[in-house]
C-alpha cells in the first residue's frame, strides 16, 4: 500500500541476529496458573522464532478479555484496544502498512459476540493478517458469564440455571464469514498450535485460528473430550495430498468451501486442522491495484500538483 | 442588506433598453422540483460569481424523498462581501405553482417574481411584486425541440436571469461548455439551445427588471475557487497530508468518504468503507497506530458511535481527526437540516476524564484551512482532533482566494526512524510521540500502546499516583496548545454595550448582524470562537469590556435557559454577562433573527 521509500531498510535475514524466545518475552503473564493461554503464549513464541522476521515489523494486538492480555507478554510493537474491536483497528495496520507482520489475539466474546459483525466485514475483506481466537466458552476476565460458544446447559452468574441460548458454532461462522485461511487446535497440542500459527501467518489474506483453550478457573475441564490423557480423542484433520492415490479422494479439500462446511458440522468435539485455504485477491493488493490505476491515469503527477489541477477546475 | 441594493452611481449599461439599475448584491431563490437541475444553475451562477472576482454564498434544501420533489436553491451574488445567503429573495423563480405558493412569502416587498407562465397562476390581486410571466416549459421545449420535452428548462432559465442581470455571457456559456463538455455533442447543444432562447427572450416588456452588477472591489492577485464546505474540508485533509481514512454513509457527512474515497488512491492513500461507525473510527485508529495520521467522520448519531474508541484515542494518546458534520438531532432527527447540538457531545462524549481537541470552521473557506490545523494539531500534540462543522456548510457553495498550495501541501511521510534506548512511549515530562510499528527501539523493548492506564513505558497499572500523573499528563497538554493559540479579537467596538460570540457557520449571518446593530447606535463587536477546547486565551479579559455577552447557537437553551457553548463559557469564566441566543428551527440564523433577539435581550437588561 504505502510506498516503498517511506520504509527504513531492513536487515537482510542473514544480517540480523535470530529472534528468540528472550527477546520476545515482555512482562510475566497474569494468567492464573493452568490457564490454557499460557500455551497459547509459548507456541506463537515459537512460532515467531521460526518464522524470524524482523523483529520491528511484528505487531501484536488484541481486543479486551483474559485472553486479550496477550500484547503485554509479548516484546514486539503492540496494542491492547478496546473490546471486541481490534479487527478492524488491525486491518487498518495491515492496509496502512503492507510491510508489517499483524497478529491480531482475543477471547469468544471478544471475537463471536461484540465483535461478531467486525469479525464477519473484516473476514470478507481479506485483509493480511493473523487472528487468534482463544475460545475457552465463557467470559473470563469479568468472571464467569455466558458467552457465545457456551453449551446449553453450562451454568454461570448470567444464566445460573443453565445457558439455554443457542450456542453460535465458530468453525461455520467463519467459513460463511470469507475468511480465507481457517483452522482450528487445541491448547494442549503444542506442535499443532505452532504449525497452525506458522501456517496462518504464511497465507497471503485474513487467516484465523480457532483455538481451544482451557479456563481453569471458571470452565475447566471443557475440553477434555479432546484431550487423549484424560480419555478423549485429538481427531485431525486428513488434508488432500493430490497424490492420486485411491485413499486421497476420502481426504479434505481445503479449497473447498462445502466441505469446510461439512467438516465444521461434526459432533462435538469435532476435527482439528486445517479447514480452508485458499486463494482470493487480498484487500492490501485490491486496494494497491486501485492506486497503480489511479496513479497511471495521474501519470505520475505529485501530489501538490494534483491538488492543483483540482483547484483549477473549481475557478 | 435590502437589495437589489441600488448603487449610488448610476452608470452608463451595456443594455439596449438603457434602463440597467446597478446594484452591489442581489438574492435569487430558484423555485422547483430537485429534477428540474435547479441545483445546476445555481451552481452556474455562484461559478460565475467567483469567476468574476464578486463574492457568492448559496443555501439550498433537499428533498425529503429520494426521487426528488420540491426544493429550493438559492443564490445571494454580487460585489464585496457576502456573509449569509438572504434572509429574503430579491428574485424569486417559481417553476410551479407549489414553488409559488410556497415561496412567495420569502420574496420581500418590490421584489421581481418570474414565473413559468405554463405552470403558475399567480395570484392577480398581489401587486406587492414586479411579475414576469415567462414561458419557460414552451420555450424550451421549442429551442430544444425531439424527445428531450422540457428537459433544459432550468438553461433556458439561466438565461432569462443572464439577461435580466447582464451577466458576462462568455464566461457562463463557458462553464455550461465545461460542465457538459464530457458528455455527447447533443447534449451540449440541446444546453445552449435552451440558454441562447432564454436569452433572447424578449423581456423588455418589463423595462422595470434590468440590473448590472457593481464593478467588483475585491483586491487579491489570486484567482477565485468555488466550492461547498465538504469538498474544501476534503481538500484541507489533502493539503495536510492525510491519506488514509475510513467511515460509514449517514448524511450529510457522506460526499466528504465518499470524495475521499475518490480522490486518496491519487495521492497512494486509501479509504475504507467500514461495517459500521465503530469499525471505521478502529480502522481509521488503525492506520494512525500504523503511522498515517487517518481520519474518520460522521454525522450526530454516528458520532455517539466513534465515542468509546474515542476514549481509547485519548488514554492511549493516538492522533487522529475525526470530522462530525452536525444535523438536527437527537437520534435521526432532522437529517438534512442544520443544528450546533453536538457541541457538548464533541467536549464531553465518551467515558472518564477524556479531553480532547474541538475545532469549528467559520466558513466554506475556513472547512479548507480548519482541516489542516486539525491535522497539525493531531500530529504536534498526539490527540484525536474534533472537527464540528454542520449541514448548511457542508452543502453551501462559497467563492474565496485559491490557497497557496505549494506554502500548504504537509509532506504525509509516516516517522519511522529508529528511536533511542531511553525511548518512553508515554513520558510524564514531554508530550507523547507515537512510534509506529516498523520504528526500531535502541533498548529492544517495543511499545505497547494500551487503554489500560499505564505508566511511562506502557505497561498498566493500578498505582493512584500514576492515574493521577497521566491524566494531568494528558490534559496539560492541551494548556500548551491553548498557549500557541492567537488571542481571542473581537471584531467591531472595542468596549461597550454588547460582545455577540458564537461559533460554526453562524460567523456571516453575525458579522451582518452586528454591521446592522451598530449602525443604530449599538456599541457591539462580535467574538467568533473556531477553537472550542481548548478556548484561546484572552477571553475573561475581553468579556469584561462589554455590559452584555450573547452566545448566538443553533440549539436549544435547555433546561436552565443556556444554549452548549453559553453553558460552556459561563462554567468556565462564571460571568453572570453571559447569556444565550438560541434556536431550534433546523435553519440557519437570519440575521433580522439575531438583531431582533440581540436586541430584545438588550431592552430588557436594561429595563429590569
Ligand atoms: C464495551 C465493553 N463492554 C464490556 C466490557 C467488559 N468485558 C471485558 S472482557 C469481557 C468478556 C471477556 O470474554 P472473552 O472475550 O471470552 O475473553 P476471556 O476473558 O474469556 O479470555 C467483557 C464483557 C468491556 N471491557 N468493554
Ligand atoms: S480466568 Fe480463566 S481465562 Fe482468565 S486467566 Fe484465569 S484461567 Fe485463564
Ligand atoms: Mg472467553
Amino acid at each position: 500500500m504505502s510506498a516503498p521509500e517511506i520504509l527504513p531498510p531492513v536487515l537482510p535475514a542473514t544480517d540480523r541476529a535470530p529472534l528468540t524466545k528472550k527477546a520476545l518475552t515482555a512482562d510475566h503473564p497474569t494468567w492464573c496458573p493452568g490457564c490454557g493461554d499460557f500455551a497459547v503464549l509459548h507456541c506463537y513464541y515459537r512460532a515467531l522464532e521460526k518464522l524470524n522476521y524482523p523483529h520491528e515489523k511484528i505487531v501484536t494486538m488484541a481486543g479486551i478479555g483474559c485472553s486479550s492480555r496477550f500484547p503485554y507478554f509479548v516484546n514486539t510493537h503492540g496494542g491492547h484496544y478496546i473490546h471486541g474491536r481490534s479487527l478492524p483497528f488491525s486491518a487498518g495496520v495491515s492496509l496502512g502498512r503492507d510491510d508489517l507482520h499483524v497478529f491480531v489475539f482475543g477471547g469468544d466474546g471478544d471475537g463471536f459476540s461484540i465483535g461478531g459483525n467486525h469479525l464477519d466485514h473484516v473476514a470478507r475483506k481479506n485483509p493480511r493478517l493473523t487472528y487468534v481466537i482463544m475460545d475457552n466458552f465463557v467470559y473470563g476476565l469479568t468472571k464467569k458469564q455466558t458467552s457465545p460458544t457456551s453449551p446449553i446447559g453450562f451454568k454461570t452468574k448470567t444464566d445460573p440455571t443453565g445457558a439455554f441460548d443457542q450456542p453460535i458454532n465458530p468453525m461455520r461462522k467463519l467459513v460463511d464469514s470469507g475468511a480465507t485461511f481457517i483452522a482450528r487446535s487445541h491448547a494442549t497440542q503444542v506442535n499443532h498450535m505452532t504449525e497452525m500459527i506458522m501456517r496462518a501467518a504464511q497465507h497471503d489474506g485474513f487467516s484465523v485460528i480457532e483455538i481451544l483453550s482451557e479456563c481453569v478457573e471458571f470452565y475447566p475441564g471443557a475440553f477434555d473430550s479432546s484431550v487423549p490423557r484424560k480419555g478423549g480423542t485429538f481427531g485431525l484433520i486428513q488434508e488432500k495430498k493430490h497424490d492420486g492415490t485411491p485413499e486421497d479422494a476420502a481426504r479434505h479439500d481445503t479449497t473447498d468451501e462445502v466441505a469446510a462446511y461439512r467438516l465444521a458440522s461434526e459432533p462435538w468435539p469435532g476435527l482439528f486442522g486445517v479447514f480452508l485455504d485458499k486463494k482470493r485477491p487480498t484487500k492490501n493488493q485490491l486496494e494497491a491495484d486501485l492506486i497503480a490505476r489511479a496513479r497511471e491515469r495521474t501519470k505520475g503527477a505529485s501530489d501538490l500538483q494534483l491538488l492543483q489541477s483540482t483547484f483549477a477546475r473549481l475557478r | 442588506m435590502v437589495s437589489p441594493n441600488p448603487a449610488e452611481n448610476n452608470g452608463g449599461s451595456a443594455l439596449p433598453s438603457a434602463e440597467a439599475r446597478a446594484l452591489n448584491d442581489v438574492v435569487i431563490r430558484l423555485a422547483g422540483n430537485s429534477q428540474d437541475g435547479i441545483q445546476t444553475i445555481g451552481g452556474f451562477l455562484a461559478r460565475l460569481a467567483g469567476r468574476s472576482d464578486q463574492d457568492v454564498m448559496t443555501y439550498m434544501t433537499i428533498p425529503s424523498t429520494i426521487s426528488g420533489g420540491p426544493s429550493i436553491f438559492q443564490v445571494r451574488m454580487g460585489t464585496g462581501d457576502i456573509l449569509s445567503s438572504g434572509d429574503q429573495a430579491d428574485f424569486l423563480v417559481a417553476f410551479y405553482q407549489h414553488s409559488y405558493e410556497s415561496h412567495l412569502s420569502s420574496l420581500r416587498p418590490g421584489g421581481v417574481l418570474l414565473y413559468d407562465a405554463d405552470h403558475v397562476k399567480p395570484n392577480p390581486d398581489d401587486k406587492r411584486f414586479t411579475a414576469i410571466a415567462a414561458p419557460i416549459t414552451s420555450g424550451t421545449v421549442e429551442a430544444v425541440g425531439g424527445s428531450s420535452k422540457d428537459k433544459g428548462k432550468n438553461l433556458y432559465v439561466l438565461g432569462l436571469i443572464a439577461r435580466v442581470f447582464n451577466l458576462d455571457v462568455v464566461k457562463l456559456s463557458s462553464l455550461v461548455k465545461e460542465r457538459f463538455g464530457g458528455k455527447t455533442e447533443d447534449i451540449v447543444r440541446n444546453a445552449m439551445l435552451a440558454f441562447d432562447a432564454g436569452y433572447a427572450w424578449p423581456a423588455d416588456n418589463v423595462r422595470d427588471c434590468f440590473y448590472r452588477f457593481n464593478p467588483p472591489t475585491r483586491i487579491s492577485g489570486r484567482p477565485q475557487v468555488t466550492l461547498d464546505g465538504n469538498s474544501a474540508m476534503t481538500y484541507g485533509l489533502i493539503a495536510a497530508g492525510v491519506r488514509y481514512g475510513s467511515g460509514y454513509p449517514i448524511t450529510p457527512w457522506s460526499s466528504i468518504m465518499e470524495m475521499l474515497r475518490a480522490e486518496l488512491p491519487k495521492y497512494g492513500g486509501l479509504f475504507v468503507q467500514a461495517e459500521d461507525e465503530l469499525g471505521a473510527v478502529s480502522y481509521a485508529l488503525g492506520f494512525s497506530y500504523s503511522g498515517h495520521l487517518a481520519i474518520t467522520g460522521s454525522s450526530g448519531p454516528g458520532l455517539s458511535l466513534k465515542m468509546e474508541a474515542l476514549g481509547w484515542a485519548v488514554m492511549a494518546e493516538m492522533p487522529l481527526i475525526v470530522i462530525n458534520v452536525q444535523r438536527g438531532g437527537p437520534s435521526t432527527g432532522m437529517p438534512t437540516n442544520v443544528e450546533q447540538s453536538d457541541l457538548l457531545q464533541a467536549l464531553y462524549g465518551s467515558h472518564g476524564d477524556a479531553p480532547r481537541v474541538v475545532l469549528a470552521p467559520r466558513d466554506v473557506e475556513d472547512c479548507f484551512y480548519i482541516a489542516i490545523e486539525a491535522a497539525r494539531i493531531a500530529r504536534a500534540y498526539s490527540t484525536p482532533v474534533i472537527i464540528l462543522t454542520d449541514q448548511a456548510l457542508s452543502s453551501r457553495i462559497e467563492a474565496f482566494d485559491e490557497p497557496d498550495l505549494p506554502a500548504l501541501m504537509v509532506d504525509p511521510k509516516p516517522d519511522l526512524s529508529a528511536r533511542p534506548a531511553d525511548f518512553k512511549p508515554y513520558p510524564l515530562d514531554r508530550i507523547t510521540h507515537h512510534a509506529p510499528p516498523g520504528s526500531r527501539v535502541g533498548s529492544g523493548v517495543y511499545p505497547t500502546v494500551t487503554g489500560l492506564e499505564h505508566d511511562e513505558l506502557g505497561h498498566p497499572t493500578g498505582s493512584p499516583q500514576l492515574h493521577t500523573k497521566m491524566t494531568a499528563k494528558r490534559r496539560e497538554k492541551f494548556k500548551t496548545l491553548a498557549a500557541t493559540l492567537p488571542a481571542a479579537e473581537a471584531f467591531g467596538d472595542t468596549e461597550g454595550d454588547v460582545l455577540l460570540v458564537g461559533w460554526g457557520s453562524t460567523y456571516g449571518p453575525v458579522r451582518e448582524a452586528l454591521a446592522r446593530l451598530r449602525k443604530d447606535g449599538v456599541k457591539a463587536a462580535q467574538l467568533h470562537l473556531r477553537h472550542l477546547n481548548p478556548l484561546p486565551p484572552g477571553l475573561e479579559e475581553l468579556f469584561r469590556r462589554y455590559r452584555d455577552i450573547i452566545v448566538v447557537e443553533i440549539n436549544d437553551e435547555g433546561l436552565y435557559g443556556y444554549g452548549q457553548l453559553a453553558t460552556l463559557l459561563r462554567a468556565r469564566y462564571a460571568n453572570p454577562a453571559i447569556r444565550s441566543l438560541t434556536k431550534t428551527d433546523g435553519l440557519t440564523f437570519k440575521v433580522s433573527e439575531i438583531v431582533t433577539g440581540v436586541t430584545k435581550r438588550l431592552d430588557r437588561a436594561t429595563t429590569v
